[in-house]
């Protein structure tokens, strides 16, 4: 077996240094009617060859997105990576090594996490923002959490235009650890309608929504404030602080996000890295791993993982979280790729998405009975069909066109969404592209 | 900065540099200090002329970070990750961890476009090897544990475990108990995270006395039941690196008062292909993909942490769920199904760490069920070559007797002479070993618990017991400064933890940094 | 001199005129090692015994500090800002000018199931 280095001679041997007859003795903890001698159905051990045909065969049978005009969005996008992205991460070095336990000999680790940290708080406008959690989902579940912990309240309200997954996230987690949570109706262009009350810890909004649509949420932030509410700001496509005011600008006090866009592929959904940034005043309450500078005993720069007291290892059950990893390497993914771009390149990155969403929004109004729903848009905006769109998108995938993600997917059961088609564009759309939807789509509604 | 670092040459007698570095030791700025606003390592098309539909929202105000051309940004992040230790470098005995060899082949299957590019809401007719692949997972983890259903989407071990506790939660309000069922059994043995999540759920976390050497008795579990009992959580084997010999009796006992048992899985490298955790009753467990099928662990994640459950909390597992109509798998991603599901819901967006999920299949079918087994087998074997090869050098708490894939030591050894469990682990890196964990579990002094896992050879364990001999005989002979100025040999002399947490710079501010010089 | 009162979790309580002084122990600072981060409640705080206090961070561990006081309801009347703004001070001299915050303790008679100076040094071996 290639990835036992024991030969036969060499068990042995050690089983007599350890003064056992065989590998048997070392078990005799476990009570001998719960050894087993087989576990029938499952393959014996193969080569790297036959292993990467079979998994290979599998991977065949997916339509890849960079194989397709390809338009799917909704928290998860299709952008593209430079080559030394991958390059560096799949360094030993940094792939191979343990949560930075030993800073004298993880200073690389612990170096790009103070980087990735600084970047997010510039990116999303915000003051702290620690070492990355396991993706936007999860990381807005831990904001409403804290906002509960810091209002000393316990009721989420949740806004229309957040991602149905998200929400189901953040209800799941509140149900279960008895928070009250009141989801807004969800629509394309809701309204700020007034949920909030005495009660209320925090109000979630996603910028821009899952439809597409982005708006000034100042106002939202004064009516959470005026309400001794915290404002949490979700963004599911990191790409977007690029062209957009940051959360930070506009009053938000918790920002989450999915950071997936920037470095990492889309990889069916996972892993992925949640973003997560706050006020200074709000350090304490923080979920997460934190990275902070320090000195070393010569008087030389350096860091380690700290405030570590607010964590499981330690507090137990008083710990802010239970969570124990952040999302290492695909936060090293986001912080070479956000260095290589620096403010230059994702403002030029963010630039070309808007405008390759403009011009397929063009196109596919020009689509006899398609309706643009979202005037205001970053990089995805939402169409209204006369047929519902899951046909459509199942009609469009035999026409070899992924034309983004029907609402019925993400809202089951809101018969009124039925219609409406959520699309994104980013920077790997060309004019044939844009072409072969707007082709595909009066074909199959014709 | 280049003083400081001459001081400390001149410090060890030796002669400084201009740059501050030593050879390949290369000290290495933040991107702040040497990138610039105008730089970038990308190039891009410029758009056709279009009009704006950001409307209100669209950003006029710098960001505020700095680029690096290509070749400076390769040579930035390959100088940091020359001053990290890690598997690929050398043996990493971190007990808990499972840090094992992470084969090549599983990056290179799990870039496959069929694989890493693909969108999880892509329609499900064009991922059906996606789903069958998260199938064939999922058959693998159910045959190994002997449980019949998995759930493939939480995020890490933590995020595991609030899994498994949640659907104990769901079926207890299933049977009109939640609210009666309030208390959660943990040995004071357990790992953090345990307490952690069943406090995150609203249970009350009752401790439960373990044996000297971290077991527990079923005797003293059912002392502790009672009609408000929901569960137990407990590690198996143990945080000692013991397999408990009672579990059978406390999942017996534990179900016959109406609670369930959940168990880490953390240690499953001791066991796997060997043990079936369904057979000793477990109810719900998980399984960190990235300790025992080997997903590289990154620098702190990410990491996969699926849940396989019994027949009794089956029904609760979260979205999305894998089902075969025929010869077409699909996720039912909403609920409730109709096949009777009484899922608790969603745990994350989309559906769990499929990168992970690649990596971990690679490894299960390069293994075999043959190579699993054998692989925990020679697990436990190397814990137990360490524990024989260190026994009259080191010391162990509960006297000498045969361990799982982990060994646990303690400071006994070091009494007397001025020196801690931290200083011995300092100067272990000295001789270029990353330590094995450190003061956990917390119910020993001092305690130093080694898991070498099978990827290490014979000879590569004999060369680290030679080096913890001799470390514990200097010691012995009070070579003092060995201990208490290590690491002397790293990128970095021992780092001012205090400094940092009571006034954290958790960000790069240019001024801090221009006092600082 | 004033009366001074230690709990089993390591808090003190030192009562001048109806007011009392509440800190951790010298011990217990020594304990939690290096301090970091103090938190302390709000002026007008209204706690009964047992209930969480004030929070206290070392490096590698945190604790909560709880009313001392058994019974009846106290309130905080004064806390101390200078430990917050520096933690170590806390360690330099828990039972004098590093104390938490005062309340004002509604029945006196409560101490009494607290230990005194010398009841508290017998603990302390019992527990080392």
């Amino acid at each position: 077996m290639r990835y036992l280095p024991h030969t036969a001679d060499e068990r042995r041997q050690m089983l007599a240094a350890i003064g056992v007859p065989n590998v048997d003795a070392l078990y005799s903890d476990v009570p001998a009617a719960f050894l087993v001698d087989e576990i029938a159905g499952l393959p014996r051990h193969q080569s790297e060859m036959a292993v990467e045909r079979a998994l290979g065969k599998l991977a065949a049978r997916n339509v890849a997105a960079g194989s397709v005009p390809f338009f799917a969005g909704c928290g998860a996008y299709k952008h593209h990576v430079p080559a030394t992205v991958d390059h560096i991460i799949q360094r030993s070095e940094f792939m191979t090594a343990y949560t930075p336990y030993q800073p004298e000999i993880a200073q690389g680790t612990l170096q790009y996490l103070f980087e990735f940290q600084t970047q997010v708080a510039a990116l999303t406008g915000m003051e702290v923002a620690n070492a990355s959690m396991y993706d936007g989902s999860t990381a807005a579940a831990e904001g409403v959490l804290m906002a509960h912990r810091l209002t000393k309240r316990g009721k989420a309200v949740l806004f229309g235009n957040l991602h149905p997954h998200y929400r189901a996230v953040i209800e799941t987690i509140s149900r279960y650890a008895q928070y009250e949570t009141v989801a807004l109706s969800s629509a394309p262009n809701t309204e700020f309608v007034d949920a909030i009350d005495s009660e209320t810890s925090c109000i979630v909004v996603q910028y821009p929504g899952v439809f597409g649509g982005a708006r000034d949420l100042s106002g939202l932030a004064e009516l959470a404030h005026k309400n001794g509410a915290l404002l949490i700001v979700v963004v599911t496509e990191a790409v977007s602080f690029g062209a957009l005011r940051s959360p930070g600008s506009m009053g938000a006090d918790i920002v989450v996000a999915e950071g997936q866009s920037i470095g990492n592929g889309l990889n069916f959904g996972g892993p992925y890295l949640g973003l997560f940034a706050t006020r200074q005043k709000f350090l304490r309450q923080m979920p997460g791993r934190l990275c902070g500078q320090t000195v070393d005993e010569d008087g030389r720069r350096g860091f380690v993982l700290t405030l570590s007291t607010r964590e499981q290892h330690i507090r137990r059950d008083k710990a802010t979280s239970n969570i124990c990893t952040n999302s290492g390497l695909c936060s090293l993914a986001f912080t070479v790729h956000m260095t290589l771009l620096g403010e230059a390149g994702l403002r030029k990155l963010a630039r070309l998405n808007h405008a390759n969403a403009v011009a397929l929004a063009d196109r596919l109004a020009a689509v006899p009975s398609v309706e643009i729903v979202t005037p205001h848009f970053f990089n995805e905006f939402t169409i209204r069909t006369p047929k519902p769109g899951g046909e459509v998108i199942d009609a469009l995938a035999d026409e070899g066109v992924i034309g983004g993600v029907p609402a019925s997917r993400l809202f089951p059961g809101e018969d009124r969404l039925n219609d409406l088609i959520i699309v994104a564009a980013t920077e790997i759309n060309t004019p044939a592209d844009r072409d072969a939807y707007a082709t595909a789509l009066a074909k199959v509604l014709s | 900065m280049t003083d400081m670092t001459t001081k400390s040459f001149a410090k060890a007698g030796l002669p400084g540099t201009h740059t501050g570095n030593r050879g390949l030791q290369i000290e290495e700025a933040l991107i702040f200090e040497v990138g610039s606003l105008e730089t970038s390592g990308v190039d891009f098309e410029e758009p056709d002329a279009f009009e704006s539909r950001l409307g209100d929202v669209e950003r006029h105000d710098a960001i505020g970070l700095p680029g690096l051309s290509e070749p400076e940004a390769v040579r930035h992040y390959v100088r940091l990750s020359q001053k990290n230790y890690a598997i690929d470098t050398g043996i990493f005995p971190l007990g808990s961890c499972t840090m094992k060899h992470n084969p090549r082949l599983n990056e290179k299957l799990a870039r496959l476009p069929g694989f890493g590019d693909i969108h999880p809401l892509q329609p499900q007719k064009t991922v059906q090897g996606a789903i069958e692949l998260m199938a064939l997972l999922s058959d693998w983890l159910t045959k190994l544990t002997g449980m019949p259903a998995v759930a493939l989407s939480p995020k890490a071990g933590a995020h595991g475990e609030l899994c498994g506790m949640t659907a104990i939660r769901a079926a207890l309000e299933a049977r009109g108990e939640a609210d009666t069922r309030r208390v959660v059994l943990v040995p004071d043995s357990a790992h953090g995270t345990n307490p952690a999540t069943a406090a995150l759920l609203g249970f009350e976390v009752r401790a439960v006395a373990a044996e000297k050497d971290g077991t527990v008795r079923a005797a003293t579990v059912r002392a502790a039941l009672g009609h408000d009992v929901a569960a137990m959580m407990i590690t198996n084997p143990n945080t000692c690196g013991l397999f408990e010999p009672e579990i059978a009796e406390i999942a017996a006992a534990l179900h016959g008062a109406g609670a369930y048992l959940y168990c880490d899985g953390a240690n499953f490298n001791a066991i796997a292909g060997k043990v079936r955790p369904g057979d000793l009753g477990v109810d719900a467990m998980h399984i960190n993909l990235h300790k025992t099928f080997s997903t590289p662990h990154g620098g702190g994640g990410p990491g996969a942490g699926p849940v396989v459950f019994s027949q009794s909390l089956a029904p609760f597992a979260p979205l999305p769920l894998i089902r075969k109509d025929g010869d077409r798998y699909a996720l039912v991603e909403n609920g409730p199904a109709a096949d009777g599901q009484l899922s608790f819901g969603r745990l994350v967006a989309f559906h769990g760490q499929m990168g992970m999920f690649v990596r971990a299949l690679a490894y299960m079918l390069s293994f075999g069920i043959d190579g699993v087994r054998q692989a925990s087998e020679d697990a436990v074997l190397n814990a137990n070559y360490v524990r024989v090869g260190l026994r009259d050098a080191m010391s162990q708490p509960f006297g000498d007797r045969i361990c799982m894939h982990e060994v646990l030591f303690d400071d006994g050894f070091l009494k007397g002479t001025g020196l801690s469990t931290l200083d011995f682990a300092k100067a272990m890196i000295d001789e270029g070993f990353h330590p094995m964990t450190v003061y956990f579990p917390l119910v020993v002094h001092g305690a130093m618990l080694i898991e070498p896992t099978e990827s290490e050879g014979k000879q590569s364990l004999d060369q680290f017991i030679g080096a913890l001999r001799s470390l514990a005989r200097a010691a012995g002979q009070g070579e003092v400064e060995r201990f208490k100025g290590a690491p002397h040999y790293a990128p970095r002399r021992r780092l001012d933890e205090t400094r940092a947490a009571r006034q954290p710079i958790l960000s790069y501010t240019p001024t801090l940094n221009k006092a600082a010089e | 001199m004033a009366d001074i009162r230690f709990t089993s979790d390591h808090e003190y309580i030192r009562v001048e005129a109806g007011i009392g002084t509440v800190g951790i122990s010298a011990y217990a600072q020594d304990k939690l090692g290096d301090i970091v981060f103090v938190e302390l409640p709000a002026i007008g705080t209204v706690l009964s015994k047992g209930q969480e206090a004030a929070v206290v961070e070392s490096v590698k561990a945190a604790s909560e500090v709880y009313a001392p006081v058994s019974g009846e309801v106290v309130e905080v009347v004064e806390v101390n800002e200078a430990i917050v703004a520096n933690p170590e001070l806390v360690n330099q001299d828990a039972e004098g000018n590093a104390w938490f915050l005062k309340l004002r303790i509604a029945n006196l008679r409560e101490l009494d199931a607290l230990m005194p100076a010398e009841a508290y040094t017998d603990y302390l071996e019992t527990v080392a």
